[in-house]
């Protein structure tokens, strides 16, 4: 509890653009003004195909409602700050990193070959350094999950350099 | 008569006694994996139900439901981390116990008292599902509205965290039910001109992206947590005395979790504290509480394993999901084309009393599974993060492609999952979200049908009493944390 008050503290600490509760709000109500400029670009039924509302009026109504909730969200925590979160270790940003290899990988390369890239990266910077976990990670199991999928759920997976092989 | 046969079904189909017990099997040892759970887990194999029929696919689902609500509690007595944010309650009791070299009597206790706990609200549903569901017949358009409204102010309300964080949550769920063409008018939204969005966003992408995989991220920072994990001999049934000490407790919270289940929210969490606080102020000695206490084990594990039918009443008779995993459950009966709600108890009452039958199955299975196995189960914690979730990565992965065999879902998954990843780390949590999705196209739905029903004029919502009454309640629902966060500071 004294942590967490501690916490509190460091936070009201920090001029207000650098507080969680200011980033997280702003990200949430831009996002949300951008997709309710969106809904201005959708089609308008004429009236006699029209059910009810327009098809824009539910997503508009929805957008400002999260737009004011979140302003509710910093208003209050003006008096009662967020807690400051610990900084993100190297890990996780390397764990982030690996989605992205997999996805570059999967689109351009092979998706068994992305799905094994990401075991083996992620397996390794998690603190594995011996070589059979590694290969049981990055090779052994992803093989067993690709044959029960391609054989019990009859799968097809995308092509690519290593899945073409198997298929030809 | 006719619907206790119904009931007893499954014990005469060996393929639903198979899929029984690998699902009660896969259930305790998802509960017992910190970071996972029934929800996760549910979510991870929702793509494989696709090879079952419906109702082995729902027993499946039914099954890790029942069986990892109970497992977490393996994880909870034996390293102090609830294995499912359910068995949060038994961690404050079950680990101090255990530390005194009792870990075999406070798992015998939270094996029975779980037990007892999902067989009491088995029975809470066969009775009161179908009499929901016949009430559900006088429910128009409007009225599913304002219930489905109700069901998320009261998500918000009694939910973990912040009430207005999981509003918005479950607002931007049903925003991203929007995305696709518009079922009423198929004019496209949101969809930015990428044709896969016209279908919208599948259910499964972001279940396994807000669950398994913002926990994939969640863990990479953990990765130097160390457990003090405490040896189990073996578990021990409890003694007469304890049995006398705690019935009262398990009855009380058996009775607590059951209702707490049946109201839409975050079912076993909320179901497990308030039958933990409820057994701490009815105990004699409540100053044992928190240092090693049978009836604090008691307590939580009786009312977050009953919580696991009452969840399941509204999610069959209403379609309303009662907590995360039974959202995770009505996913699974949607894609298998099995819409809950009244008509399904008329048309389908074979396949509903099989599922009442095999949950009573289920938690018949999970209390032998974990007298005999605990020592088994408790080994598997010892799986390290570093080669356990690369291989849950790879399942994800082909889980969410195999639905549609579009890569596109995957990147919506790995989307979804660095969202849920940053919601959990600002307090909001993705339950709403998940919720909001199913929910999404009723509320829509409804709220465009009733105002074709009323000629436009929003005020004929308030001349249905029925709709009404929902409306109160969705307000005294969002007043209520109000009030207790003025209690609390008096």
């Amino acid at each position: 509890m004294k942590n967490v008050q501690k916490q509190k503290r460091a936070n009201k600490s920090l001029p207000f653009f650098f507080r969680d509760e200011f980033k997280v709000c702003l990200v949430i109500i831009l996002v949300s003004v951008a997709l309710l400029i969106t809904t201005f670009t959708f089609d308008i039924v004429p009236p006699i195909l029209n059910r009810g509302i327009q098809p824009a009026t539910f997503p508009k109504a929805l957008l400002i409602l999260i737009i004011v909730m979140s302003l509710l969200i910093y208003y209050l925590a003006i008096k009662n700050p967020w807690k400051v979160e610990k900084k993100l270790p190297k890990s996780f940003f390397l764990t982030l990193l690996s989605f992205f290899i997999f996805v570059v990988i999967s689109k351009t390369l092979d998706f068994f070959l992305a799905i094994s890239a990401l075991s083996i990266f992620v397996s390794y910077y998690w603190g594995e350094k011996r070589i059979f976990y590694l290969l049981l990670v990055g090779i052994i199991f992803p093989v067993l999950v690709f044959i029960f999928f391609e054989t019990i759920l009859g799968l097809r997976f995308p092509p690519g350099i290593i899945t073409n092989i198997y298929y030809s | 008569m006719e619907n206790l046969l119904l009931m007893m079904a499954p014990l005469f189909s060996s393929k639903l006694l198979l899929v029984l017990f690998f699902g009660t099997l896969f259930g305790l040892i998802l509960g017992v994996l910190p970071g996972l759970g029934p929800t996760t887990g549910g979510a991870l194999i929702l793509p494989f139900t696709m090879t079952l029929d419906p109702l082995s696919a729902i027993v499946l689902l039914t099954s890790i439901y029942c069986a990892g609500t109970y497992g977490g509690a393996i994880t909870a007595v034996l390293i102090n981390t609830p294995g499912t944010p359910a068995a949060a309650a038994t961690c404050l009791d079950g680990y101090p116990l255990a530390q005194k070299g009792e870990a075999g009597r406070a798992l015998g206790m939270a094996t029975v008292s779980s037990t007892v706990g999902g067989i009491f609200s088995v029975i809470i549903l066969v009775f009161f599902a179908p009499i929901l569901a016949q009430l559900a017949y006088e429910f128009g358009q409007p009225e599913y509205f304002a219930l489905a409204i109700f069901g998320l102010t009261m998500l918000a309300s009694i939910g973990e965290g912040s009430p207005i964080k999981n509003l918005i949550a479950g607002a931007f769920g049903i925003l991203i039910s929007t995305v696709g063409k518009d079922f009423m008018t198929s004019i496209d939204r949101f969809t930015f001109g990428i044709n896969e969005l016209t279908e919208g966003i599948g259910f499964i992408p972001v279940v396994v992206g807000l669950f398994a995989m913002s926990e994939m991220l969640t863990q990479s920072t953990l990765i130097n947590q160390v457990f003090n994990r405490i040896a189990l001999k073996a578990i021990k049934l409890p003694s007469k005395d304890d049995y006398k000490k705690t019935w009262k407790t398990i009855l009380r919270s058996s009775g607590i979790g059951s209702f707490i289940g049946v109201l839409p929210a975050e079912g076993g969490t909320v179901a497990s504290l308030i039958g933990y606080s409820e057994a701490k102020r009815f105990s004699k000695k409540p100053e044992e509480f928190g240092k090693g206490s049978i009836e604090g084990i008691a307590g939580a594990e009786a009312a977050n394993n009953a919580a696991t039918g009452g969840a399941m009443v509204p999610t069959l008779a209403l379609g309303i999901p009662g907590s995360a995993t039974t959202a995770v459950i009505l996913t699974g009966l949607i894609i298998h084309g099995v819409r809950p709600g009244p008509d399904l108890f008329r048309e389908q009452p074979d396949f509903l009393y099989g599922i009442f039958g095999a949950m009573l199955i289920a938690n018949v299975l999970f209390f032998i599974f974990g007298f005999f196995g605990a020592k088994i189960f408790a080994r598997i914690t010892l799986v390290p993060n570093k080669i356990l979730w690369p291989m849950i990565f790879a399942v994800s992965v082909c889980g969410t492609y195999s639905l549609n065999q579009s890569i596109i879902d995957v990147w919506i998954m790995l989307f979804f999952g660095v969202l849920g990843f940053f919601m959990r780390r600002y307090g909001f949590s993705v339950v709403p979200v998940i919720i909001g999705l199913i929910l999404g196209e009723l509320v829509e739905g409804t709220l465009r049908q009733s105002l074709v029903i009323f000629d436009g004029n929003w005020l004929m919502f308030f001349t249905r009493p029925i709709a009404l009454t929902f409306f109160i309640l969705s307000l005294i629902a969002l007043a209520f944390p109000l009030i207790r966060s003025k209690k609390f500071k008096k």
